[in-house]
């Protein structure tokens, strides 16, 4: 047999496309099929969602963004609803980046060799916690004191003019933005925790050894070599971690306190898109199912347009820093 | 030893199903046995508020059928309607009828409204030193929009006379859901009260935003308990499961009712029926009538594809038309009175033929 195509390296015959080639292209096709799929999904999820929430655009028109959610009156404003949103999944992040950037220098650059895994192992242990269990962690657990601790608040700075209306009127049952806020950011610090973490991890030992034989401290070290090298990681995580927060669910419609408007009081009652599309659409029908379905496309555009936000300020830190260091 | 050990591994399982197979041959031939119209399985989903007493009574009716096998998902009457119309299941739980634009979409052919139960929604109360409770609708209508924020406010007072109020603030409680029983709730402060309640009817209203919300029944009613000086709407079994205190309210004929389904049941028998068996027990007249009584409905096809599951509805249906009433009150529902069960009984025979006289209905039959 081999003695018949001598001129051939194995596992090739005379007359038939190696095999090799066929292979290659029938990955090829299977990768793009991969790729396009997720388009497919995407477009159908945005066009099925759009057709169905129809009614509601056609019916409201522009006032989709007025903050009036009156179902009794057949009034669907959704101002309110992105207003929380935006709001909760703010307080969030800002809660959570310091915890999240101090947890991962810990692990990367200040804690002992062998303590780092442990403590990493911990906190991707929150992540793997279902949402439904924080939400009824917070209403059960957490309501309760963070009532009392915003009424102290609201009594401490009833005299300081701008705080005053910030933290005016607490809900007492403890069911409001700012406590959604704190269970959202418990919830997407270890998402944004590991993304930093990576992040710190690929600064060269080289730079980091450099900064320290130049007589810089631990923090200044931190400060010249690994956050100017890791900057666009660091935003690209609280990307990651704002968009994980505009999308909770459940724990949300548990302890936002259902009461969908815009008003500066955060430790009052709120709701959120995708808590309202939760807490309603068992019962709803005909327009008021049709607007909550149109809060989810809402949603998706205000995801997508932040995303997109995201690039554009990673790309300019990554050029900003690219030519500075 | 360990060659024993060895074989005792193997021989365990290898009996225990020899051992199964002949039973197995015993359960099956006694399922086959009773089997009629052959087996079948009907799927259901919608209301929560009849969850509690469809489970009861489909475990209860399984055992005298037991080849047929009907499950139940909640999920919501909205839910359910929606299932119903897109013909997802075979048979939908609904505390509101469909509305006219909503009946126009139903998909599948005819079909039929069937009135299960009732159960009376509480208003619960918490507060320190008060025992006995009465409200008007209007009174009512104004402690739940918050024009009312005190418990020894004048119309609070007027209504019990003689009681000592504290001043203590009052807590409204309402659903964070949206729900059937905020939808009747609001329907009777908007039938008994027109003037005094301007926040309407619906699933959802948009209640002021210094109020306290509650997930579900359970919700509102934790939240009832704990604090001094709340009031909120619960439906009957949760009410009672949490011993709450309920408030009489005062109904068409000017009596103060408490919520039993003794008074639930005669409010539903006062209800003007309409010929599709829908009908508002919302402020009935009579003076033993409870005012706010959350109906429920079964919605059915007139036709199934499928000849098995036909008979497997009606007597279904049946069943609950029997036995299933006198169950109600252990479940804290109401039964239906006997002017509208004799209609639903007749309507069960429309099942699965076209003319009404059909006598094909007898569940005895095979």
């Amino acid at each position: 047999m081999a003695t018949d195509a001598p001129a051939l390296p194995a596992g090739l015959t005379k007359g038939k496309r190696p095999p090799g080639l066929i292979a290659d292209r029938g990955f090829r096709i299977l990768a793009l099929a991969a790729g396009l799929m997720v388009l497919v999904i995407l477009a159908l999820i945005a066009i099925y969602t759009t057709r169905e929430a129809w009614p509601w655009f056609s019916a409201e028109g522009l006032g989709i963004f007025s903050d009036n959610w009156d179902p009794a009156h057949q009034h669907f404003g959704a101002g309110g609803l992105i207003y929380g949103t935006l709001l909760v999944a703010g307080v969030a992040v800002l809660l959570s980046l310091p915890i999240s950037v101090g947890i991962a220098l810990f692990v990367t650059d200040v804690a002992p060799q062998r303590i780092r895994r442990p403590i990493v192992y911990t906190v991707d242990l929150l992540a793997a916690i279902p949402s439904v269990v924080y939400g009824l962690w917070a209403l059960f657990v957490l309501a309760e004191p963070l009532a009392n601790l915003f009424q102290t608040i609201s009594d401490a700075t009833a005299s300081i003019p701008i705080l005053s209306t910030l933290f005016a009127n607490p809900s007492a049952s403890g069911k409001s933005f700012m406590t959604a806020g704190i269970i959202v950011a418990i919830m997407i610090t270890p998402i944004i925790t590991s993304i930093t973490r990576e992040v710190f991890a690929t600064v060269p030992s080289a730079q980091k050894e450099a900064a320290l034989a130049l007589g810089a401290t631990r923090w200044e070290m931190i400060r010249g070599a690994v956050f100017p090298h890791s900057r666009s990681g660091m935003v690209a995580g609280t990307m990651i971690g704002l968009g994980r927060a505009m999308g909770e669910t459940i724990a949300i419609a548990l302890v936002i306190g259902s009461s969908p408007r815009i008003t500066a009081n955060i430790f009052g009652p709120g709701d959120t898109l995708a808590s309202i599309i939760a807490n309603q659409f068992g019962e709803a029908s005909g327009t008021h199912r049709a607007a909550l379905i149109g809060c989810g496309v809402v949603l998706f555009a205000i995801t997508i347009l932040i995303s997109v936000a995201a690039r554009a300020v990673v790309a300019r830190t990554d050029r900003r820093s690219a030519g500075t260091v | 030893m360990k060659r024993i050990t060895g074989y005792l591994r193997w021989l365990v399982p290898t009996a225990l199903i020899v051992g199964l197979v002949p039973l197995g041959g015993a359960i099956a031939s006694a399922v086959d046995a009773p089997a009629q119209g052959g087996s079948a399985t009907l799927n259901g989903s919608g209301s929560t508020f009849q969850q509690p007493y469809n489970e009861a009574v489909i475990g209860a009716f399984k055992q005298k059928n037991p080849n047929v096998t009907i499950n139940y998902a909640g999920g919501g009457s909205g839910k359910g309607r929606q299932d119903f119309s897109d013909q997802v299941v075979d048979f939908a739980g609904t505390d509101a009828p469909y509305s006219a634009a909503d009946a126009a979409n139903v998909k599948g052919g005819k079909y039929f409204y069937f009135p299960t139960v009732a159960g009376p929604i509480t208003v619960s109360y918490n507060l320190s030193g008060v025992k006995k409770l009465q409200l008007s609708a209007e009174t009512l209508a104004k402690i739940f929009q918050g024009d009312i924020k005190t418990w020894d406010d004048a119309a609070i007072k007027a209504d019990n006379p003689g009681v000592k109020l504290p001043s203590t603030a009052i807590t409204v409680v309402h659903r964070s859901d949206s729900s059937g029983t905020t939808q009747n709730f609001t329907g009777f402060l908007a039938a008994a009260a027109p003037t005094a309640w301007t926040l309407g009817t619906g699933s959802t209203v948009s209640w002021p935003a210094d109020q306290q919300s509650g997930q579900g029944n359970p919700g509102v009613g934790q939240i009832v308990k704990s604090t001094d000086g709340a009031i909120g709407y619960v439906d009957f079994s949760d009410a009672k499961a949490l011993k709450l205190k309920f408030a009489s309210v005062k109904n068409k004929a000017g009596k103060f009712v408490a919520p039993t389904v003794k008074a639930t049941t005669a409010a539903v028998e006062k209800a003007q029926v309409n010929a599709d068996l829908t009908y508002n027990p919302l402020n009935a007249a009579g003076s033993t009538a409870y005012p706010i009584a959350s109906p429920t409905w079964i919605l059915v096809y007139q036709n199934y594809s499928d000849a098995a599951k036909t008979t497997a509805i009606k007597n279904f249906l049946n069943y609950i038309y029997g036995n299933g009433q006198k169950a109600a009150s252990q479940v804290d529902y109401a039964p239906l009175p006997k002017n509208l069960l004799d209609k639903a009984k007749a309507q069960v025979k429309q099942v699965g033929g076209t003319s009404s006289g059909s006598t094909s209905s007898s569940p005895a039959s095979t």
